[in-house]
């Protein structure tokens, strides 16, 4: 897999996702329908809401990714080493500036999310600036600047939200699927299993979806292309490590979220439920940093 | 039927050349953008330097060589037209003004001042980003040339004249070790 080609599948790949979130929600609404006996009225609104929301997902996503993570957004003069670190690294690559952001919180942990690298956002910890040094930075930007130039944070971001909030939805059935009959009448009941059921059934296809964003050769191919523009593996080697070593879990990260950070933020915590947990499937920091030290 | 198959290579191989043809224009256009983003940073360094040396010369009015040298290598650095004169003047440039802060070490008043940190904090952001549109460039120019050489596409490249282009660097001179003289 190179660059190219990596260009064409991310953009194919989003499209799948968007149709496939109608898809899924049309039909789970469909069957919700049925089971009470109104017809395809209901259907019909969830496709056109489905549609709506899978088509603004396309736009609004970066937006909503940075405020659930409370990244906020920095200029030059707030943080100058960042800003001309991104700045820099955004000219030996040839892509436009993107915007910077700053979560204020010590796990030290970085994404980047936008369409397209015209519309393109990085946004940083804290704790990431104030525990790396400066060659290590720069492993870190340019690994998200290649995830940007990949067009990898087109599919990220459009997962996050629609996948992410298909996986809410199967969290809050399957609870009640696990509670039901507990005071609660048994018509109600009955529906909310059904579509428990539904997705539990759907379940090994949201995961796989879910694998078509985060994928090792993705992860792989960001750190390879990101020694390409630094040519210094050891930089983003070591970084890693430090990201990895750090104990601290990133507060504002979610399970939606959690793929698109560099490492993953949980440090491999249990983040409660299951169905959601089909996220947290970073590539081993160890095998990263193998292979950066090796080239 | 024969006349389809030969209609039908033909076509495949006109369209071969068409996507060929494209991507030798496309890959040619992104050097010269390239080319422009060094055009910048290069004018962001000579537009600093007057400023530097008139601060510098505030202190240290006696080292005329120094100050000579610089304003010298900045007007040729202006006048460079083609690719390899700019990185040569680029180089030079920077040799002198080593030797223009080797000469500032020796002021420690100047070396506090506000404005002099500033100016050697903004001098050397934009080395940073010379450095790295120059790689840009230099890897924009690979990707180029190779398209050039490797067969099938070098024949197309010949038969519409594609030129190869030159890389930034200022050759020898980069292996040069920097000489600093005192005088």
């Amino acid at each position: 897999m190179n660059v190219y080609n990596a260009v064409s599948a991310n953009k194919r790949k989003t499209w799948i996702i968007m149709v496939l979130f109608v898809v899924f929600i049309t039909t789970l609404t469909y069957v919700y329908g049925q089971a009470n006996g109104y017809g395809l009225t209901y259907a019909g609104i969830a496709l056109v809401i489905a549609g709506i929301t899978s088509f603004g997902s396309y736009y609004v996503s970066d937006s909503l990714v940075l405020a659930t993570t409370g990244a906020k957004q920095v200029s030059q003069d707030q943080s100058p080493e960042l800003y001309k670190t991104v700045e820099n690294l955004s000219i030996g690559s040839g892509l436009s500036m993107p915007k910077v952001y700053l979560i204020d919180d010590p796990s030290p942990n970085a994404f980047a999310t936008g369409r397209d690298p015209k519309h393109a956002s990085i946004a940083v910890t804290t704790g990431l600036l104030q525990k790396l040094s400066k060659t290590e930075l720069e492993g870190v930007i340019a690994h998200e600047l290649s995830h940007i130039k990949n067009f990898d944070t087109r599919l990220m971001a459009v997962t996050a939200i629609l996948v992410g909030f298909v996986a809410i939805l199967g969290d809050i059935f399957m609870r009640s699927l696990w509670f039901s009959g507990k005071g609660r009448s048994n018509k109600a009941g009955g529906i909310f299993a059904v579509i428990g059921i539904v997705f539990v059934l759907l379940s090994p296809i949201v995961a796989s979806l879910i694998q078509l964003a985060i994928s090792r050769k993705r992860e792989f191919l960001a750190d390879a292309s990101g020694v390409l523009l630094t040519r210094y593996p050891e930089g983003l080697a070591s970084a890693l490590e430090k990201i990895a070593r750090d104990p601290l879990p990133l507060r504002t990260a979610s399970n939606a979220t959690a793929h698109l950070f560099i490492e993953n933020p949980f440090k491999n915590k249990s983040s409660g439920a299951w169905f959601s947990s089909l996220f947290n499937t970073h590539p081993p920091a160890e095998e990263r940093i193998k292979l950066l030290r090796s080239m | 039927m024969e006349m389809y198959i030969v209609l039908g290579i033909i076509g495949v191989v006109v369209l071969y050349l068409w996507i060929v043809y494209n991507g030798l224009v496309t890959a040619r256009l992104r050097i010269k953008e390239a080319l422009s983003h060094i055009d910048v940073q290069l004018k962001r360094r000579t537009d600093l330097i007057p400023n530097l040396v008139e601060t510098v010369k505030g202190y240290a009015k006696h080292e005329k060589g120094v100050f000579e040298n610089v304003t010298k290598a900045r007007s040729q650095l202006l006048s460079a037209d083609s690719t390899k004169e700019k990185a040569v003047a680029d180089n030079m440039l920077t040799q002198t003004l080593k030797s223009l802060f080797a000469v500032a070490e020796n002021y420690p008043n100047l070396k506090a001042t506000e404005n002099f940190q500033k100016l050697q904090d903004e001098l050397s952001d934009t080395e940073n980003k010379i450095a790295y549109s120059r790689q840009f460039y230099n890897s924009n120019v690979l990707d180029y040339n190779t398209r050039l050489e490797v067969f099938p596409s070098s024949i197309i490249a010949n038969m519409f004249k594609f030129q190869p282009f030159e890389f930034f660097t200022a050759g020898e001179e980069d292996k040069k070790p920097t000489k600093v003289s005192f005088e």
